[in-house]
């Protein structure tokens, strides 16, 4: 899993509610392409009209923001289906964080599998760094950084957030998950074995029939 | 109509019911420290290892696989030299990307490549498939209660969203990631987060004409899209407790769409006597011992919640979406609410965007909007007990000619009982297109498409933007709305006698 520790980067705003993982990434990109290569169909209801071209009115297709990796969000952002094919494409578009007032949570630990950051702020200042964003925001970068767990704006304000401490772990050691739980096998045997004798009904499925 | 929703909210959330007690019960019963939620006593029976900060991993009972997540997650066991742990534990079928059509012609060339490797991988593997055209095939959500396989008290996973369905039966069950998918397979358990926890109560006698569609539509109206964010949400109440496990599964479907992973019910003589018999639930000496075991997973009557809400189900009237999120929901003879008087500038701004999206303006009514496509069908409503309710709505009548409208049902046994007690042909007589089992146009998978700018009347749960297809636009409601719908060439309200 790719590491995350410091970005100092274009903050580009999205700042509707409910943004949906469908709306980030529709299913048939999903299952008809490599999972490195859903970038160009990120947002793709938003960012192109029905005839294919770009939709210029959509933030991320405006110059200053086509290079943003992180994305200020609304309430509730990544919430619906729990395809992991969203946080790939918002990867592929280039995004490694991204910072709303509350997530999907099937997105939520989506983000924290692959490497992207996300961090959950008060909607009131997340409002405030678009508009301290707005007036130049090539200039105006936004910096996130993991291990002081806050947000930075080039006129020193800062924001901290919370997260957990494994979950920091894990991303700034770019651990996996998977690996580190095989390592308890000897564990999940012995939970089996106890767990049979008290529901077996759970483990003889199969000779039911 | 919101207004009118937010106060029945602001009048009960405070409200504390304890079953079997008066409303009026002191709630600092006995010691609160010991008492425990349904949720809790399940989720403590499943921990592996504490990880510390809230974090646990569990065992996970049951894994469901279908044909879109299931190939490449057993194909990276493959690739990165492991091996699935608990084979027996985990169940697969093609429901995603199969065709609906008879026959399953059409099946897209990605949908054949993705059911071929379902059935190579899950061979392999020596994982159970129930494929096409066998018993045990559907969507994931109808087969798991349907054969016995989702059981009270077992913590059941898929990497799906919907999981959450198979809580109607007292299981703590939820969707998971492609990478979770993984780790299930390797591992058995899962790494999850202690969500808090919530009870609905819903409580009181519907009005006829009313469905648990109705009611968890109305409650995401109440409480938001993000209302049940954090939280595993527990559904009680009398209304709850009156109802059949074909309802509670509507209601438990749609709890994420409130944010909530997991809703649950506990598990009571209904649960028991649904299980009974079915394909994969213990039998003899052994149904037995797991009946007197789930007769013990309910909450402590002293258990305390986090969060409360309760709603007088008399209140609630047929329910339809006119937006992109589930919680743009009215009642189905309520105006399309102003974005104007929004709570927050963002907010203001999704209405506005999903006015736009949707067609529609606002102040105009939701009866008599013309509709072009019929789609009953998905893991929310799609089982014996939601066709019979459009069927009745529909016998003997003509689906209108502007209208095209699909029964999908929710899995190839809801298909043979459906069609044994005749139900195909009072579709097919009033000229709705009768298929096969599988997701169908919930999510558009498959191919199949409500096409752009065309108004669909959906019984399934998600009104994404583009969710139908892109451009479609959707409205979701229950079967006998969508059935009457079909029939009427626009909404109406299902609920003749109403004004």
């Amino acid at each position: 899993m790719r590491t995350f520790e410091r970005e100092t980067t274009v903050a580009a705003p999205l700042l509707r509610d409910n943004v949906d993982t469908d709306v980030i990434i529709r299913v048939e990109r999903l299952l008809g392409t490599a999972r490195q290569s859903l970038g160009p169909w990120c947002f793709e209801a938003l960012r192109y009209l029905p005839d294919g071209s770009e939709n210029p009115g959509f933030v991320l297709n405006q110059p200053p923001y086509r290079s943003a990796a992180i994305l200020l969000a609304g309430p509730n952002f990544g919430c619906g289906s729990s395809r992991e094919g969203a946080v790939w494409a918002l990867q592929g578009f280039g995004v490694r964080c991204v910072i709303a007032p509350s997530f999907g949570e099937l997105f939520l630990g989506n983000c924290f599998q692959n490497g992207l950051l996300p961090v959950i702020l008060e909607e009131a200042d997340i409002r405030a760094i678009a508009a301290e964003v707005e007036p130049n925001p090539r200039i105006n970068l936004v910096t996130v950084d993991l291990n002081r767990r806050q947000v930075e704006l080039p006129s020193g304000r800062q924001f901290e957030f919370a997260v957990a401490q494994m979950r920091r772990e894990a991303l700034l050691r770019g651990l996996d998950t998977i690996g580190l739980t095989l390592a308890r096998d000897g564990e999940i045997g012995s939970f089996q074995t106890a767990d049979h004798r008290t529901r077996p009904w759970i483990y003889e499925t199969l000779e039911q029939e | 109509m919101l207004t009118t929703d937010e106060g029945v909210f602001q009048r009960y959330q405070h409200a504390r019911w304890t079953p079997g007690k008066s409303a009026s019960a002191p709630d600092t019963l006995g010691d609160l420290n010991m008492a425990k939620t349904l949720f809790a006593k399940i989720w403590d029976q499943h921990v592996v290892a504490d990880l510390g900060d809230g974090f646990s991993l569990l065992h996970v009972d049951r894994h469901l696989l279908h044909d879109a997540g299931g190939p490449p997650g057993l194909q990276e066991i493959t690739e990165r030299g492991l091996k699935v742990r608990n084979p027996e534990l985990t169940f697969a079928t093609p429901d995603h990307t199969i065709s609906s059509a008879r026959g399953r012609i059409g099946t897209t060339a990605v949908g054949e490549t993705l059911i071929e490797g379902l059935r190579t991988e899950t061979k392999a593997s020596g994982i159970r498939l129930f494929d096409i055209g066998h018993p045990g095939q559907g969507i994931v959500h109808v087969i798991g209660p349907e054969l016995g396989l989702t059981v009270p008290g077992a913590i059941i996973v898929c990497g799906d969203s919907h999981t959450c369905t198979h809580g109607a039966l007292g299981a703590l069950a939820f969707g998971i990631g492609s990478t979770e998918l993984v780790h299930v397979l390797a591992t058995q358990t899962i790494v999850q987060h202690r969500p808090k926890v919530m009870r609905v109560n819903f409580m009181g006698d519907v009005l006829p004409g009313v469905t648990p569609k109705d009611m968890i539509l109305h409650l995401i109206g109440t409480i938001g899209a993000a209302g049940g964010s954090g939280y595993a949400v527990e559904y009680a109440g009398s209304a709850i407790e009156a109802m059949d496990i074909e309802g509670r599964l509507t209601i438990c479907n749609l709890s994420i769409e409130l944010g909530a992973k997991v809703g649950m019910v506990a598990p009571d003589e209904r649960t028991f006597s649904y299980l009974h018999g079915k394909r994969f639930a213990p039998k003899g000496e052994l149904w037995e011992v797991a009946v007197t075991a789930w007769r013990a997973l309910r909450g402590d009557v002293e258990a305390s919640f986090d969060r409360e809400v309760t709603i007088d189900v008399r209140d609630i009237r047929p329910q339809i979406t006119w937006g992109t999120s589930p919680e743009h929901v009215i009642e189905v003879g309520g105006v399309v609410p102003d974005p104007a008087a929004a709570s927050s500038p963002s907010e203001g701004r999704a209405l506005q965007q999903a006015l736009d999206y949707m067609g529609l303006r606002a102040g105009a009514p939701m009866i008599g909007l013309p509709i072009d496509y019929v789609f009953i069908g998905s893991c929310a409503n799609s089982r014996l007990s939601d066709l019979r309710a459009a069927a009745e709505v529909i016998r003997g009548r003509k689906v209108d000619d502007r209208v095209q409208a699909w029964v999908v049902p929710g899995s190839e046994s809801v298909r043979r009982a459906a069609e044994a007690e005749g139900l195909d042909r009072v579709f097919t007589q009033a000229g709705f297109d009768w298929r096969e089992a599988g997701c169908s146009m919930c999510l558009a998978a498959n191919g199949e498409t409500v096409p752009a700018g065309k108004r669909s009347i959906s019984t399934s749960n998600r009104n994404f933007v583009g969710r139908q297809g892109p451009g479609a636009r959707t409205h979701l409601a229950s079967p006998a709305m969508a059935a009457a719908a079909a029939i009427a060439g626009h909404i109406v309200n299902v609920c003749q006698s109403e004004p």
